[in-house]
């Protein structure tokens, strides 16, 4: 510090208070995605509480969340199949800030979930939960925990969190 | 040019993701090259915009409904008759020998349509004025008509040729008979340009597959060649750019030209796939590219030389008028037209005998950019 610069240095007062002339836009950025026919049942099937993935026929790799097509043959994928709600913990991580940055009273935990029954590491990003800190662990085994059928909505929130089981 | 695919183009999709969309377009446009993306394909270019996808940085999204993962591929944030400059180009390094482009709409995604063409002009200069985006195209029409020798009637008479053409194509969702009176009575949005001469949006995708001369006789009987293929940017000050001549078309254009060895274009060229996503620039166009005998597109179009059994047929397609505005694949749309036509394969409205054509893009409001491509049989 003690250096001189030269100009007039703005402040965050300045700007708040009209000082300084601005130029203010709101972007008019509004969307509805289709989720498609493979997304779509994949939702569908979250709200009766159900996974659901789908095979490629080529190899019989089955993609979870479904896919309509197969990224290594290009092909149309196959018939869907209803997985278990269970999987294995391949990664995850301890979230102690918010989406704004500010510190969380409680951190939350996020994994990366391979379902049983899809291919090699497909599965869910999803909160874990009924679990202690020092308890987390990759390979753990974790079991789908439901919202209550009626408030379900056929979004991936439909599912709270994975509990180890 | 060896292989064509698309998908579309009715108003809305909504069984569709767009990746489910682009994959089928690609399927048939990989079976009519006759290749396997995942071993044939060397390079991918997808043209797009993040703010029409609703997706930032969605060129992350692209690979795999194309076949393109762990591949070569790059996004063009433009229309996709730039991709095909830039497949071009990949090609004439000597490195890649089967290129594929892609571009699609998924416009019936977007609740906003006038808000993200709105967010396209200038801050600071233009934007706080918030006017509806489309009064740029009524400002073009009136220095249009103001300097050149065509009047209302004639870009009427575009919506009636352009919706007429469009009842022979067989995916066109806009076709149908209208009359010059109609678009003349049709509610004036933008003086002097009317509801009639706004091209709707469609979704759809195209996929074409480009390679080099040595791997496209190999692949096909009947290849369609790119003899030359251009692209400009005029200013982007509306004061400064040309609104009553589309500059950008005609250097592109000449850029174009030159590269095919091609004059006196409006004798020469078969048939023209041009940009009409507002009917005042199908003419202004026409003219740009060196295709109505100066500023006289408007009494060509009375005379009938651009009708379907006309000298130079002009969007026989239907263009954007009558098949729907494809967004960043508008330009893809007319060059996969003329290959069409060059092919022999139009259907219903295919121009007899056409071998040479021109397909030219513009990127729409509120650019002043476009690209132009000469393909030859």
């Amino acid at each position: 510090m003690g250096r001189k610069w030269r100009g007039t240095p703005l402040t965050a007062a300045d700007i708040a208070e009209g000082r300084v002339a601005t130029a203010e836009w709101r972007p008019e950025a509004k969307y509805a995605w289709s989720a498609g026919e493979s997304i779509g049942r994949f939702l569908e099937e979250l709200q009766e509480g159900h996974l659901v993935g789908r095979k490629c026929d080529v190899d019989d790799t089955v993609f979870f969340p479904p896919r309509s097509f197969c990224q290594e043959h290009f092909v149309r994928a196959g018939e869907f199949v209803r997985l278990k709600n269970t999987g294995k913990v391949e990664t995850y991580s301890v979230s102690y800030l918010d989406t704004d940055a500010r510190r969380l009273e409680e951190p939350v935990y996020v994994g990366v979930i391979s379902i049983d029954g899809a291919a090699e590491g497909m599965g869910f990003m999803h909160f874990l939960g009924e679990v202690e800190e020092k308890d987390l662990a990759i390979g753990m085994r974790v079991k789908a925990v439901w919202k209550p059928k009626k408030e379900r909505m056929g979004a991936v929130t439909d599912i709270l969190y994975f509990k180890p089981v | 040019m060896v292989g064509i695919g698309y998908e579309g183009f009715p108003r809305e999709t909504p069984h569709y993701s767009f990746k489910e969309l682009t994959f089928e377009a690609a399927l048939k446009a990989y079976e009519d090259a006759g290749v396997d993306p995942r071993k044939d394909v060397d390079s991918f270019v997808v043209c797009e915009e993040d703010y029409w996808a609703g997706w930032s940085i969605s060129d992350e999204g692209a690979p795999d409904q194309l076949g393109g993962v762990l591949r070569p591929l790059h996004t063009v944030s433009g229309d996709g008759l730039n991709g095909v400059a830039n497949a071009f180009m990949q090609i004439k390094t000597g490195y890649f020998d089967v290129v594929v482009v892609e571009a699609h709409s998924k416009a019936s995604d977007i609740l906003t349509y006038e808000g993200i063409l709105t967010f396209a002009f200038d801050p600071l200069f233009y934007r706080l004025l918030n006017a509806h985006p489309h009064f740029l195209a009524g400002l073009e029409m009136d220095a249009f008509l103001e300097d050149h020798e065509n009047t209302e009637e004639d870009c009427a008479e575009v919506v009636r040729k352009n919706r007429e053409n469009a009842r022979h194509h067989e995916a066109a969702s806009f076709g149908g008979q209208t009359s010059v009176q109609e678009v003349m009575d049709s509610e004036v949005l933008f003086r002097p340009l009317k509801a009639a001469e706004i091209s709707p949006l469609a979704d759809g995708s195209i996929v074409l597959v480009l390679a080099s001369a040595e791997k496209a006789r190999e692949l096909t009987d009947q290849p369609i060649w790119i003899r030359g293929i251009g692209w400009s940017s005029d200013s982007p000050w509306l004061e400064t750019r040309s609104l009553a001549e589309a500059r950008y078309a005609r250097w592109a254009a000449d850029q174009a030209y030159r590269m095919a060895g091609l004059e006196r274009p409006r004798r020469r060229v078969h048939v023209a796939e041009v940009d009409d996503r507002f009917a005042y620039k199908e003419l202004q166009h026409l003219e740009a590219l060196g295709l109505a005998g100066g500023n006289r597109a408007g009494a060509l179009l009375r005379e009938g030389f651009y009708e379907m059994k006309g000298d130079l047929p002009a969007n026989p397609s239907g263009g954007s008028l009558g098949v729907g505005n494809l967004l960043e694949a508008s330009g893809l749309f007319r060059v996969m037209e003329i290959v069409r036509q060059l092919r022999g394969q139009a259907g219903e409205h295919q121009v007899e005998g056409a071998t040479l054509g021109v397909a030219q893009s513009w990127r729409g409001i509120p650019t002043a950019t476009g690209g132009v491509a000469v393909l030859e049989a």
